[in-house]
């Protein structure tokens, strides 16, 4: 996350002082990623010494308001232009830790995949209801929470998803060992066709 | 009568469903044993063939179990003859079925009423109720059409229209987003949603983790057994803990 450009983006709307742009941050984002003030006062000390806010002095009550500056806002401008590279890949623990489960001999993956899809689905149920009810107040402030909570959804939907593929891939790989007579190595899994669609419901 | 804690709508205890015998009998459903509650929303997920349709089927009286017991409204099922059984399906219990179920030479009033009318409801009190059900599900100006004149997501409509008239206690739905896109199968999670908020017992069958998430408790199950349950914690500060 870039709390630098976080920031910079808060100052071009208008001066703040370093408490308010903490506040505003997290009221546009629901406070899902928590501010630290200590960060928020060492980023202001950054971003003046490269020149993209100014100072303005205090307030007269013993706030320092910073003001963004012409290099600022090109700054802000770029940040809003430039896609998010996406780390490469992301790191993803569960991914790390389903890759090694299946390859290390006594680990019991189905139990893992069962763990993790009930965890990812308290909190999509948790999400959707934080959702719900955001919707429900229909306020115009809470559009910024609302993208921020799709995102969260997409997220752990996605997450579940993948899961229901690993275990359909790893029971895919438990039959044809089974069916071959002898045990193979999770391990084989390149050449596995894709795993059946899990769409297709047996009705009875 | 007094009740004490919440109502159980819906009771399967220690229910099995075997079909075939022998060497070739297939067990969809082993000692299963779940039960839902006025004004609760639960979710069965699980893979094709894991039991949730059999499920489903058994709660609402259109298969019966091969051991165990289901009860609706504290009214055990296997004790109702075919008649008695036809008409607690048509007072007590709503479905949804994934494929609509709707009758084309209907309009969508007439197919909702159609419970009520089979039930003895005259026909104007239940066309009545027909088109405030339509209403609750959003599309009572197509009280009126017929089948062929409306889209999926309608139809579906309809089919959930059918399912909550006159109030039922206990609605069940299979698949029931299957053929919608993503935003007329969120607006049949809101209808689901809310009429277990209005008192409803519901269970829904889905394999669409997003869908299963408007739910109150989540099921898992596999192989013909309840694996796992997640229930909806509602805690905001639990909720945005940064991870790891």
């Amino acid at each position: 996350m870039s709390i630098r450009h976080s920031l910079l983006a808060l100052l071009q709307d208008q001066p703040r002082y370093g408490y308010q742009l903490r506040v505003e941050f997290e009221d546009r984002t629901g406070s899902t990623w928590p501010l630290n003030i200590g960060q928020v006062y060492t980023t202001l000390d950054r971003l003046e010494r490269d020149g993209l806010v100014s100072n303005d002095g205090g307030d007269g009550e013993g706030h320092v308001v910073y003001s963004i500056t012409e290099a600022g806002r090109a700054e802000v401008q770029g940040w809003f232009a430039t896609p998010v590279e996406r780390s490469n890949p992301p790191r993803n623990e569960l991914a790390i830790k389903l890759a090694l489960a299946v390859t290390l001999p006594g680990v019991d993956v189905a139990a893992i995949i069962q763990g993790q899809r009930t965890a990812s689905m308290r909190a999509l149920q948790d999400y959707t209801k934080s959702r719900r009810d955001t919707a429900a107040n229909q306020r115009a402030a809470d559009t910024a929470w609302l993208l921020v909570l799709d995102s969260l959804i997409f997220q752990t939907e996605a997450e579940i998803r993948w899961l229901d593929l690993c275990e359909a891939r790893m029971l895919q790989l438990a039959q044809a060992s089974g069916s071959r007579g002898h045990a193979r190595k999770p391990s084989n899994a390149v050449g596995v066709d894709e795993a059946a669609p899990l769409t297709a419901e047996n009705r009875r | 009568m007094s009740v004490q804690g919440p109502q159980q709508v819906l009771e399967l205890a220690k229910v099995s469903r075997t079909f075939g015998q022998g060497a070739t009998a297939v067990a969809a459903l082993r000692d299963v044993d779940l039960t839902v509650n006025a004004g609760e929303f639960v979710a069965v997920m699980g893979p094709s063939g894991s039991g949730k349709s059999s499920l489903l089927a058994l709660a609402g009286g259109l298969d019966r179990p091969t051991s165990g017991g289901v009860f609706v409204e504290s009214t055990p099922l296997a004790g109702l003859g075919l008649n008695a059984l036809a008409r607690l399906r048509r007072r007590a219990v709503g479905y949804v079925f994934q494929d609509f179920n709707l009758v084309p030479t209907l309009s969508a009033a007439e197919n909702v009423a159609l419970p009520l009318e089979l039930d003895g409801v005259p026909a104007r009190k239940a066309h009545r109720q027909a088109v405030d059900s339509l209403r609750q599900v959003g599309i009572p100006e197509l009280a009126h059409r017929f089948m062929d004149e409306m889209s999926g997501g309608q139809q579906q409509r309809v089919a959930i229209a059918r399912a909550i008239v006159g109030n039922r206690r206990l609605i069940l739905a299979d698949e029931p987003t299957g053929a919608l896109d993503s935003t007329t199968g969120h607006g049949v999670m809101e209808v689901l949603r809310s009429r277990a908020d209005s008192g409803a017992a519901v269970m829904l069958v889905t394999h669409e983790a997003r869908h299963a998430a408007w739910a109150d408790r989540v099921v898992f199950i596999r192989d013909g057994r309840i694996v796992d349950e997640a229930t909806a914690m509602h805690d905001p500060a639990v909720l945005l803990a940064p991870a790891g």
